[in-house]
């Protein structure tokens, strides 16, 4: 018999029961909420008179819908503070932990959970937010889930799944300087596309993510969806484990040493055998942008827009009011947002105050940094990075999910261009109108400092 | 959940590929905590300019075609997952997406929402998709019982997980499974070995 997948070994471990001919019950250790899909599982409930079964495996907090200015005052939006409120609400009528707005440890849900030790290698875990896949990087099962699953987790703890198929994407190879994270991602789903993991649990492995640290490989898991796929997992090593430990909610002495052994059993056998895999060479990676409306339509940031009849890219460069066949360097950009579960953690932002320091932002740039949490924002300060940004002209505004899906109002004007951190590129994602292109924290600092997309590549070689 | 047996009726073309969820329902309208009222919203930004008018050129704002079921171009849904693009089209009146491809999340949605996404193959899309065009008032039915999608473009067994069949036929939805098999699930937590 085939050996055994990293997701086979923890979904099996998970497993209640099994629907005959039909889907299984699976367990779901960490089920996390926030404001914008809760609501209505909670009324659902309530319709129905069930509790809810397990509130102590629940965590929320408030992220997609807060403003990131002004935080300590109320807030403005009628409708986002009635979303806020029933949040409150529902969390204290149910004894769910809220870690609400202000509150030290609240944040977007994908960067404050691992940074709190919540994410835990083996573990499976369901949010309302389909970048749950970021916590695939402990090599954890997690994935986002619809309103009405989140009601189903409420009253039983449990998911009625079908398990996907598996995958794996194989980067092996050295990562040429200035390539990040974020590049390799967006490098794979601009080679495989948006569908290919669709149906399928993907699997990251090679060197160049055994050698990247939690906050880059969150980074890769985090836009496994964007091609598809329900989640994305790399197996948890020695740089996960150390992550984990000492963080507020990991395991301690004797638990955690139980665990550790258990942990150390999770990766994929040798002779282990997926449904479909790819392979690519780090060589070939170079910092990416995209020109289009979904995250598939990416090129090196020396590439040129392809040149071919479809109508789905007609349609997007319309949209985008770009060209098919031109580069997009020297294209002048008004916005820049550093921010979003996808990279809004301190490596991130190191990495741009890096590249930043010293510099000026261009006069036409209005340049947002929003940290991922409370305490990426604290330690921002600690490190005298806020100070490096405010010096260069750059806008440091208060945690949250803000321009990503521009629930507040961090919009994007109609029109305008904005090089941004986040994950997706989708007609009006960042506002009405707005242009997205998504890149990574270097290309978006660079972008800010020139005012128009520069090739990286050659300013610091 | 509505159950859903049978349904003959027209369909309306939008031979648009990647259609995502933030097309679907834009993220400005998610702040409402009912599921009342997304379907006034659905593609919201391609049937209305900035300004409120309607975009004459969309689909939906041509009184050419009208149905409950909503024929568009493949890798349907993909994007969030927001159960607000489920409510958005089941609440505008659509009972069926037809597509090549569905992201897997949207399709999950629909299903507990009583929204039944068939999957077809592309050739087929293509075919129905022209006859729509050609022949507004063209009808379709669907057969979930026996799984069929009948159309001028061919007879066509369609695919459904035998289980969310049932849920569909009878209008369950999976909360009260999940809830009769408490002891299960508190057997398997006393026993945890991971």
């Amino acid at each position: 018999m085939a050996g055994k997948t990293l997701f086979d070994k923890v979904w099996d471990a998970h497993v209640v029961d099994t629907v005959p001919n039909g889907p299984q019950v699976l367990y779901i250790d960490k089920h996390l909420i926030h404001e914008v899909t809760s609501p209505q599982a909670f009324s659902e409930l309530e319709e129905r008179g069930i509790p809810v079964a397990r509130p102590d495996q629940i965590m929320a907090t408030a992220d997609h819908n807060t403003p990131t200015v002004d935080q300590h005052l109320p807030v403005r939006d009628v409708l986002s503070r009635n979303q806020l409120k029933q949040l409150t609400e529902n969390c204290e009528k149910h004894g769910i932990t809220l870690y609400g707005l202000g509150h030290e440890y609240n944040g977007i849900v994908h960067v404050m959970a691992p940074e709190l030790g919540i994410t835990q290698p083996g573990m499976t875990m369901v949010c309302g937010d389909s970048h749950t896949s970021t916590h695939g990087a402990f090599g954890t099962i997690a994935f986002g889930i619809g309103t009405s699953q989140v009601a189903q987790v409420f009253a039983s703890q449990c998911l009625l799944l079908t398990k996907p198929k598996s995958l794996r994407v194989n980067v092996n190879g050295k990562l040429k300087p200035n390539v990040l994270p974020k590049d390799v991602i967006l490098y794979v789903i601009s080679k495989i596309g948006t569908n290919a993991g669709t149906g399928y649990f993907c699997e990251y492995a090679g060197n160049v993510f055994e050698e990247m640290s939690m906050e880059g490989r969150m980074t890769v898991c985090n836009m496994s969806i964007e091609m598809g796929a329900r989640g994305g997992m790399i197996a948890p090593d020695q740089t996960t484990f150390d992550y984990v430990q000492g963080r507020e909610f990991a395991p301690e002495g004797a638990e955690w040493d139980k665990k550790l052994e258990y942990w150390k059993t999770l990766p994929t056998d040798a002779d282990a055998v997926f449904d479909k895999e790819y392979s690519f060479d780090a060589e070939d990676i170079e910092p990416m942008v995209t020109y289009g409306t979904n995250p598939g339509m990416g090129i090196k940031v020396t590439g040129t827009i392809p040149d071919k009849e479809d109508v789905n890219l007609e349609k997007a460069l319309a949209y985008m009011n770009f060209k098919k066949g031109e580069s997009l360097i020297d294209k002048p950009i008004n916005y820049v947002f550093i921010g979003s579960c996808t990279n809004s953690r301190i490596e991130d932002f190191r990495i741009a105050a890096d590249f930043v320091k010293g510099k000026q932002k261009a006069s036409n740039v209005n340049a947002w940094l929003v940290p991922g949490s409370q305490q990426v924002a604290k330690q921002l300060v600690a490190e005298g990075l806020d100070k490096v940004f405010t010096e260069a002209g750059f806008a440091l505004r208060q945690p949250g999910c803000s321009a990503c899906l521009a629930m507040n109002d961090d919009k994007i004007p109609e029109g305008e261009y904005c090089v941004s951190t986040s994950n997706r590129n989708f007609e009006g994602r960042q506002g009405q109108g707005a242009r997205t292109i998504l890149a990574s924290p270097l290309m978006a600092a660079a972008t800010a400092v020139a005012g128009k997309i520069t090739d990286i590549t050659k300013q610091l070689n | 959940m509505e159950k859903f047996i049978k349904l003959t009726d027209t369909a309306v073309p939008l031979p648009i590929e990647n259609i995502d969820t933030d097309q679907i329902i834009p993220a400005r309208f998610l702040k409402s905590t009912d599921k009342q009222g997304f379907g006034d919203n659905v593609f919201r930004d391609w049937r209305y300019d900035h300004e409120g008018n309607e975009n004459k050129d969309f689909v939906l704002n041509d009184d050419t075609y009208n149905g409950p079921i909503l024929v568009a171009g493949d890798n349907f849904g993909c994007g969030s997952s927001r159960e607000h693009a489920a409510w958005a089209i089941g609440g505008y009146g659509f009972k069926v997406v037809i597509s090549s491809f569905f992201a897997d999340i949207f399709k999950g949605n629909a299903l507990n929402n009583g929204i039944l996404p068939i999957q077809v193959t592309p050739e087929y899309l293509k075919e129905l998709l022209q006859t729509i065009k050609d022949k507004p008032d063209t009808k379709l039915t669907i057969d979930l019982e026996n799984q069929i999608l009948t159309s001028p473009a061919g007879d066509l067994e369609f695919e459904i997980d035998p289980y969310k069949k049932v849920c569909m036929i009878n209008g369950y939805d999976d909360i009260d499974f999940l809830i009769s098999k408490k002891d299960k699930i508190e057997a398997f937590e006393l026993e945890q070995s991971y």
